[in-house]
């Protein structure tokens, strides 16, 4: 049984297939404007018999794709992770604009969850934005904070008035590097204060569009005293997750 | 509506197209998340017919009432004693603030981190929306949180006639005696205010015909126990928001009716969802009219709400005044012994709401709670923590939203709910 799994996330749209339980094919989209198009595109041709759908879009595509079973992005997450990290305990998920802390039990159920509130502070969104405001691309900020010796803080987390801080600082002749591990760094203590939140047991699992950020990684393990295992695609572990409940329902 | 109130409204001062731009809205709002609901009792067309002239036929006969003499005291909390109001012959009526409106005027006054329901009351004030504040004959604003209180500091120049109520903020001998002086002060002036005399059989009645309100409300919250339940948690929430706007005695008439019909489905096992849908409690902040946003979101992710601690909700409605003084004095006190068990989080310490909300789960077969948390609440917002640790150490899941009126978050809110929701499916 071919069994598919699609993630619309804010940023990206992931889209995982498995025959039999077993990953046959992995597509990863930006979602820009039209996220509907770019679904029927990476749809586009495919054969399986059954999709389930998660991320902020999971009710526009059951709108288009009736026969769609519809998760939770902290289920979907939950589900893929167990297939990857036997005997995970505890999931960090760093998205477009949310983070999530998941904690499950020994079977993999979720048992506790909390994310971020309203506002993109502690997201990728936000690493983006501040990697705009220092004219960095996305690999020259995570490099440039790599480099860094120390890191300049920052004391807003709100990603508006983060901004201007940044603005101001380079008007006061900050080093670049600096505040781009500030940023990291104001991330990564605000990731481990989410964490506070559930019941944090190994192994932690780091997983979303900003686990691949080796960075972030490092600073996050050291700000939760965990090592993060990191599955190898981390951005489709939604999808993945998906593509498994469709298996799992059996349909 | 079919009558033109239009001359009435412009009676009372209301500015006559704000109000209309407010109508359009709330409309269309209450048809939506009301009238389409699966399998509604029939005796949920009353309250239908009472929101429908929410603003129409309840505030004429407030209008009405005061031209033959009887005061309405209009009030924002549910600690305003309506045993004392209703003895003087009087009206209590809940104000409007449940809803953004006319935010830019409102926070000219208030700092933009102020709750929004405090903001939805000065919205509803500033543009002249709210027929039951301009049919009040007093506002009585009642020292609750920090927001409220330095609220009507700010909000005694925006109304004709605002009367402060001091309130204790523990439930000690002292806080007692503190509330028992204030409701005191509060009978005095609502005999300046009516006329008239607060005799120990006045307030025998007043004690009466609310006892009677609360006690087809505790009767109604048992019936929700039943699994499958027999009324949407959308639909009891409304009762529950239509009980401070309603004539008390139609008001209980009209709730035992309804508790009839829900019997009789009970018995023959019919309820708006299957048996076995996810329950939920939710407890926390008060949902005023037209607030549904939560309530709306948890009932579209597949669950059932079976209940609500909130001051809009089984914490307004809790315990009954004893009727067995047989002076003023012995009455008021039994009026003050009564309002003092309200758990509400302006107490400290406030330790008999989490085993209220406990109490509850267990008693709705609910599987897990939702506490709702307006955002600058402190009181509920800093009491949620430790309500979560303890609900989730007695394995009652929980799931703590901090939110406001605005429609923004409501994709997040429904991807928490909806997870949530999976976990209580297991």
């Amino acid at each position: 049984m071919r069994s598919a799994g699609i993630d619309i996330g804010s940023r990206a749209i992931k889209f995982v297939l498995c025959e039999d339980g077993r990953v046959v094919g992995s597509t990863v989209e930006d979602t820009g404007s039209d996220p509907l198009t770019v679904c029927r595109r990476v749809l586009d041709g495919l054969a399986y018999n059954r999709i389930t759908s998660t991320g902020y879009g999971r009710h526009l595509f059951k709108e288009h794709w009736p026969e769609a079973d519809v998760i939770s992005e902290i289920k979907a997450v939950a589900k893929g992770v167990t297939a990857l990290v036997p005997g995970c305990r505890t999931i960090i998920d760093i998205g477009g604009q949310d983070s999530k802390a998941i904690s499950l039990d020994a079977s993999g159920k979720v048992q506790k969850f909390t994310m971020n509130d309203r506002c993109a502070a502690g997201t990728g969104q936000f690493l983006e934005m501040m990697a705009t405001a220092l004219a960095y691309t996305r690999e020259e900020f995570v490099a440039a904070a790599r480099r860094a010796s120390r890191a300049q803080k920052l004391s807003s987390m709100c990603s508006v008035f983060a901004q201007s801080e940044v603005v101001s600082l380079i008007a006061r002749g900050a080093a670049k590097e600096e505040m781009a591990l500030g940023v990291h760094e104001s991330i990564a203590s605000r990731t481990a204060a989410l964490a506070g939140g559930v019941p944090v047991e190994a192994p932690v699992a780091f997983t979303g569009g900003c686990a691949r950020n080796e960075c972030l990684v490092s600073l996050i393990s050291a700000a939760m005293k965990h090592p993060l295992r990191v599955p190898e695609s981390p951005q489709t572990v939604a999808a993945l997750g998906c593509a498994l409940h469709t298996a799992a329902e059996g349909r | 509506m079919s009558t033109d109130y239009r001359p009435m409204w412009k009676e009372l001062g209301l500015d006559l197209e704000a109000h209309d731009a407010l109508l359009g809205v709330l409309g269309p709002l209450y048809e939506q998340t009301f009238t389409r609901q699966p399998q509604r009792p029939e005796g949920m067309k009353y309250f239908d017919f009472v929101m429908s002239e929410v603003h129409g036929l309840r505030i004429k006969e407030l209008v009405d009432a005061r031209s033959s003499g009887r005061k309405v005291v209009g009030s924002f909390c549910t600690f305003v004693p309506e045993e004392l109001v209703l003895a003087l012959d009087g009206i209590l009526v809940g104000l409007c603030a449940g809803a953004e409106f006319a935010t830019p005027e409102a926070e000219k006054y208030l700092p933009r981190n102020t709750c929004a329901l405090i903001k939805g009351a000065f919205g509803f004030a500033l543009a002249r929306v709210c027929p039951y504040l301009a049919a009040s004959d007093v506002v009585v604003g009642e020292n609750t949180c920090d927001g409220k209180k330095k609220g009507y500091e700010i909000f005694k120049d925006l109304v004709p006639n605002l009367y402060v109520m001091d309130l204790p903020q523990t439930k000690s001998a002292e806080g007692r005696a503190l509330m028992r002086a204030e409701f005191k002060r509060f009978g005095t002036y609502l005999e300046g205010l009516t006329g008239k005399k607060l005799t120990a059989d006045a307030l025998k009645k007043g004690i009466a015909a609310v006892n009677a309100k609360r006690s087809v409300m505790h009767r109604l919250g048992k019936l929700r126990a039943a699994d499958p339940s027999p009324i949407s948690g959308l639909d009891g929430l409304l009762m529950n928001q239509i009980y401070f706007y309603d004539d008390p005695a139609r008001f209980t008439g009209s709730v035992a009716k309804l508790c009839d019909e829900l019997e009789l489905r009970i018995k023959r096992n019919e309820g708006v969802a299957p048996k076995g849908t996810p329950r939920i409690l939710i407890s926390g902040c008060p949902m005023a009219v037209p607030n549904w946003k939560l309530p709306a979101i948890v009932e579209k992710a597949g669950a059932i709400i079976v209940g609500e601690e909130s001051c809009v909700g089984a914490r307004g409605t809790q315990a009954l005044t004893a009727d067995t003084g047989k002076t003023v004095d012995e009455l008021l006190d039994a009026v003050v012994d009564r309002y003092l068990k309200i758990d509400c989080a302006i107490f400290t310490p406030n330790a008999s709401r989490v085993e209220h909300v406990l109490a509850m789960a267990k008693e709705l077969g609910a599987q897990g709670v939702i506490h709702y948390g307006l955002q600058f609440c402190s009181p509920y917002q800093i009491e949620a923590g430790p309500v979560e640790k303890r609900l989730e150490k007695e394995g009652v899941p929980a799931l703590r939203i901090d939110t406001d009126y605005g429609q923004e978050d409501i994709g997040q809110i429904q991807t928490r709910v909806e997870a949530f929701v999976e976990r209580l499916r297991g």
